[in-house]
């Protein structure tokens, strides 16, 4: 019964009319970990997530959590936490009372409510008060208490991060960290790098309904190469090519397919005075990350 | 402020075992959605609160010959009569207006056990202001001979009570109806109140189709509910404007439940 992975996605692909949202998908997500799923606005995040907990329904391949189809768990708030939109909450409803509607759903006393309140920073006269009157960040929390109110083992969140303050930010990688140090899924999407750079361990990159990366974070940032500017642009290449190192022009840079070392002793070779030499990092991640935002926006443009 | 981190575990629910959350589970919550927002609490209580009004208002108007408990029911009735099938529109349409159905078909994700749960909360809850009109219609009977020398006839039978409850459970399931096909409450609402009396009036204008009128039109074909004289033939036309008013909206709209999606953001 035990699955290996907590969740796991495998052909995915849903299409609404001529528009493909969902092209195809396959990724597992593993316990213990905090797994970030980054890709553009449209890329096909938010239709993945909903066919993992069973809200639409696939064109084609299966999604299983915990070992099983979403819809064929018993009491599935118990197992897996959900938060897919922290607006869609009736705003003639309390915060209070939308926990105690989850926790009677649940089968779980009313007290288990206030014990989430507390647990997300929403005080009493918060907690008395009707969603409609909430901010973003409110109701983030709010959909965060309710996503763990069964005590899930997994938990599956559509951008989380969005309208916290950085402090918010900050308890909410606590949070996430403790729940995964506990043996806990998490797997939270995101359109913004830098949000999920700090929340991720793993990352499951999305772009026009494909998977396009996926792995550990540090893997990830860390393949990418060294960025090189030197004093004279042309001198540079010829003295990469010559030391037989592969390199990718941007403006007056380069990025080089090889450690700072072996970059810095070919310009030395070539005489060339080194400007800048740095580990990429972030940036392949993020050029990759920028080609996928724009491919989309030219897609958007032709339509 | 400290704050818990995490909150405390839970004893671990099995992995194994029926899909889903139970009915009568799905029945309390869905009870406990028809109060536990300002629309809802306001549509109760404007019915709980009109009733008693309106027994008020027969004891000082109505002719004392009038005050029968019969008559006494016709009008404390009316409340349920038009403010149930609301209750029936928004205990579907909320959950796509309002965008709850997100959480609501996540925690229970089988749509068609949901939407018995909310048929039968809807219906729990209609049973429970029938009798409240009933109770009403009894008490302004009682009071109607000593205050106004009102004729206080009892005179009802089991036949009233069964025509009464018929005819405001129609609406209620016309609103269910209308609240599935459309998802959108006020498109609902509006489409509720003005279509069944367009029917009315193209049936009664239009040449040619008054004769038929009971079997398409649910209004005049009700109304023999009042009258409380319905005959065999009478029953089958009844029967064929609800197959109209009630199940034809109703087949699509379930499907629509069970298909659509919840949108978000």
């Amino acid at each position: 019964m035990s699955a290996s992975h907590a969740i796991e996605v495998s052909g995915l692909r849903r299409s609404y009319g001529s528009h493909t949202a969902v092209r195809d998908v396959s990724f597992q997500v593993r316990h213990g970990a905090v797994t970030g799923f980054l890709g553009p606005n449209g890329a096909g995040k938010s239709t993945t997530l909903r066919m993992l907990v069973g809200l639409t329904t696939p064109d084609s391949g299966q999604a299983r959590v915990l070992g099983s189809d979403y819809r064929a768990l018993p009491n599935p708030g118990r197992h897996v936490g959900v938060l897919l939109d922290a607006s869609a909450q009736h705003s003639g409803r309390t915060g209070r009372e939308v926990l105690a509607l989850g926790a009677m759903a649940m089968g779980l006393p009313p007290r288990r409510a206030d014990e989430l309140l507390e647990v997300v920073g929403l005080d009493a006269d918060e907690a008395r008060r009707r969603t409609g009157t909430y901010s973003l960040g409110m109701r983030q929390r709010l959909g965060i208490a309710h996503a763990l109110l069964g005590d899930p083992r997994v938990l599956v969140l559509d951008e989380p991060a969005n309208g916290l303050d950085p402090g918010g930010i900050h308890w909410l990688r606590t949070l996430l960290r403790e729940f995964a140090d506990r043996g806990g899924c998490v797997l939270l999407s995101s359109h913004l790098l830098r949000e999920v750079e700090v929340i991720a361990d793993l990352l499951i990159v999305i772009g026009r309904g494909r998977v396009v990366a996926q792995g550990a974070k540090q893997e990830l940032l860390a393949a990418g190469g060294t960025v090189v500017r030197g004093s004279d642009a042309g001198t540079l290449a010829a003295a990469l090519a010559a030391a037989g190192i592969a390199a990718t022009r941007t403006g007056d840079a380069f990025l080089a397919q090889a450690e700072p070392e072996q970059v810095a002793r070919a310009a030395a070779a070539g005489g060339v005075v080194v400007l800048e030499l740095r580990p990429a990092g972030t940036d392949r991640l993020e050029s990759l990350f920028l080609q996928l935002t724009a491919d989309d926006s030219r897609e958007t443009v032709r339509r | 402020m400290t704050t818990l981190t995490l909150p405390p575990a839970l004893e671990p629910a099995p992995l194994a075992g029926p899909a889903g959350v139970p009915f009568g589970r799905l029945v309390r919550v869905e009870l406990r959605k028809l109060v536990d927002t300002r629309a809802s609490r306001w549509l109760l209580a404007g019915i709980a609160a009109l009733t008693p009004v309106i027994v008020v208002v027969m004891l000082v108007a109505v002719k004392p010959h009038d005050l029968t408990y019969e008559k006494f029911v016709d009008f404390t009735q009316a409340p349920q009569k038009y403010l149930l099938p609301v209750l029936g529109i928004l205990t579907v349409t909320s959950e796509w207006s309002q965008r709850t159905g997100l959480v609501t078909f996540t925690l229970a994700p089988n749509r068609g056990r949901v939407l018995c749960a909310k048929a039968a909360a809807a219906l729990l809850a209609g049973l429970l202001v029938i009798v409240l009109a009933f109770v009403a219609a009894a008490a302004g009977n009682a009071l109607g001979g000593p205050l106004r020398g009102g004729d206080g006839s009892w005179s009802f039978g089991a036949g009233g009570f069964r025509d009464i409850v018929l005819v405001l459970l129609i609406g209620l399931a016309q609103g269910l109806a209308f609240g599935m096909l459309l998802l959108v409450s006020a498109a609902a609402i509006v489409t509720y109140f003005v279509l069944p009396n367009v029917s009315s009036v193209v049936f009664n204008t239009a040449p040619g189709l008054k004769a038929d009128e009971k079997w398409f039109d649910l209004n005049t074909s009700t109304s023999s509910l009042y009258s409380h004289d319905t005959t065999p033939h009478g029953w089958l036309q009844m029967l064929s404007a609800t197959l109209i008013w009630v199940v034809l909206p109703a087949v699509p709209g379930v499907l629509r439940v069970l298909r659509s999606e919840v949108k978000s953001g």
